[in-house]
């Protein structure tokens, strides 16, 4: 039987909070906490999250094999990254020079210690730590429900840069404005950890949970056909 | 805008959250899942956990109390106490904790910061600094404050940062439980040593010392247990005085 949703297991932190959180959300979806790529290349929806440095993820996905089914569930069925989830599926990261998936266009940088300080001086932490308001560039289903300008929690200390500002889906400021949300086709990835977000967290991965991004979705129906 | 962060903290032995915790018509005023949501409910920003457990054969009752919170609280949660190796951390995380803070053991064995920090990375890596005044400066203190380490709290502060944590929770052992307020120059001093968050702890007893911390101390978040528990002020009302007085706060 094929899982309704795949968290993919890496070996890069919690993510116990994650599969938590989806199943308080979505009582009745079975949520598998997985490093095997038939499960996930079987599963109807995809989590990617991922905690710690670029260089350890790209070397965890590789030493389980994980890169390609990571790359066909970004292109075919509901999809969100979180976090280190989110920075890998650029082209590059700063954060150890380190090449990561190229699912889509743009790099990651690391929050340049001359900038940090905010209008009257102060200086800035990174990591970016707590709780920022995240602004929605676009509407989307994963938005829905969530006030625009509403708190999640953060922690990180590299940032994506898109090459392509279509994909922007939410940003948020630190002191600068960067993308903390990208959404294009089916796939929807967040710096942020919703899974620690209480309410509005809990509501965007509700949301995902029922997402359907339209023309992927059939091509979904079509690899979960191929499973059964 | 970035919050600055209000964190209440649970000391638990054996299971069961002591010290009291005071809420309107709490039924078990020990049970942590129970105060866990409470807490959750009136806009706390995290939890953190002081496991406080004498003996070893209990120690493993952190570890349901922390898969029963993060089953049904969901912000960050930070255990600590009685944190001694990679295992341990390994342990907590699983069991859903979101960091873990290092004490004791980041003295006696530095290492563990920077192997933890290595392997789990530094977002989940808290090293507690207790810190005394002792002249002219602070010294780190171990074992609840009870034993020096020589150390130059400035100095060790800076060093955890070199070695991978990913932020420092620092109690004033002068202040702590005087409810006279921060020790406003310390917290500064390290604050703006590092350029990690720094959570200030130790001594809060009115919600104009919280508002202190966080402008004349720069702390990024406060730690603070009595005036919570017992019902004093509720993080909500904490929360609506800062934001009265400034301070960027989640509502």
């Amino acid at each position: 039987m094929s899982a309704d949703i795949a968290v993919i297991d890496y070996g890069m932190g919690n993510l116990r909070s994650v599969a938590k959180a989806i199943e308080h959300v979505a009582p009745s979806a079975g949520v598998v906490v997985t490093s095997d790529p038939a499960v996930i290349s079987c599963a109807g929806r995809v989590v990617f999250p991922g905690q710690g440095a670029a260089p350890d993820c790209m070397r965890e996905i590789d030493a389980r094999g994980l890169r390609q089914v990571i790359v066909d569930a970004a292109r075919t069925k509901p999809f969100l990254g979180i976090c280190m989830g989110m920075q890998v599926l650029f082209e590059h990261s700063e954060e150890g020079d380190t090449a990561c998936l190229g699912i889509l266009p743009g790099t990651v940088q690391r929050f340049p210690h001359e900038a940090m300080h905010d209008a009257g001086g102060d200086k800035l932490k990174v990591p970016h730590m707590g709780w920022n308001n995240v602004h929605q560039a676009m509407s989307h289903p994963l938005w829905a429900g969530i006030e625009e300008g509403a708190r999640f929690y953060f922690v990180h200390s590299y940032f994506v840069q898109p090459a392509s500002p279509d994909v922007i889906a939410g940003f948020s400021h630190y002191p600068f404005p960067f993308t903390c949300a990208v959404a294009t086709g089916n796939i929807f990835a967040v710096q942020f950890h919703p899974e620690k977000s209480q309410n509005d967290g809990l509501t965007l991965l509700g949301n995902f949970v029922t997402w359907n991004p339209g023309a992927a979705e059939s091509a979904c129906d079509m690899s979960r056909a191929a499973c059964a | 805008m970035l919050a600055k962060r209000i964190i209440p903290c649970l000391d638990v032995t054996n299971g069961r959250v002591v010290k009291g915790v005071n809420f309107v018509e709490l039924k078990d005023a020990g049970d942590p899942v129970e105060i866990a949501r409470r807490y959750n409910e009136a806009g706390a920003d995290e939890l953190t956990f002081l496991d406080i457990t004498a003996s070893s054969d209990n120690r493993d009752l952190i570890l349901h109390i922390i898969e029963a919170v993060a089953s049904e609280v969901f912000i960050p949660l930070t255990v600590g106490g009685g944190v001694r190796t990679v295992a341990d951390i390994q342990r907590l995380l699983n069991a859903g904790a979101d960091k873990v803070s290092i004490n004791t053991s980041a003295v006696t064995n530095p290492q563990l910061v920077k192997d933890a920090a290595d392997r789990y990375g530094s977002q989940c890596i808290v090293v507690a600094i207790d810190a005394k005044r002792v002249g002219d400066h602070w010294e780190v203190f171990t074992h609840g404050g009870r034993t020096a380490t020589g150390l130059d709290a400035i100095e060790w502060a800076k060093k955890m940062e070199s070695l991978g944590a990913g932020e420092l929770l620092l109690t004033s052992m002068d202040r702590d439980g005087t409810k006279s307020g921060f020790d406003l120059e310390l917290t500064r001093a390290i604050s703006e040593a590092v350029d990690i968050p720094i959570i200030a702890s130790g001594g809060v007893g009115n919600l104009q010392h919280l508002v202190d911390g966080v402008k004349e101390g720069r702390a990024d978040a406060v730690l603070a247990a009595s005036i919570f528990h017992f019902g004093e002020y509720g993080v909500g009302e904490a929360k609506k005085y800062m934001k009265q007085h400034g301070i960027e706060v989640r509502l």
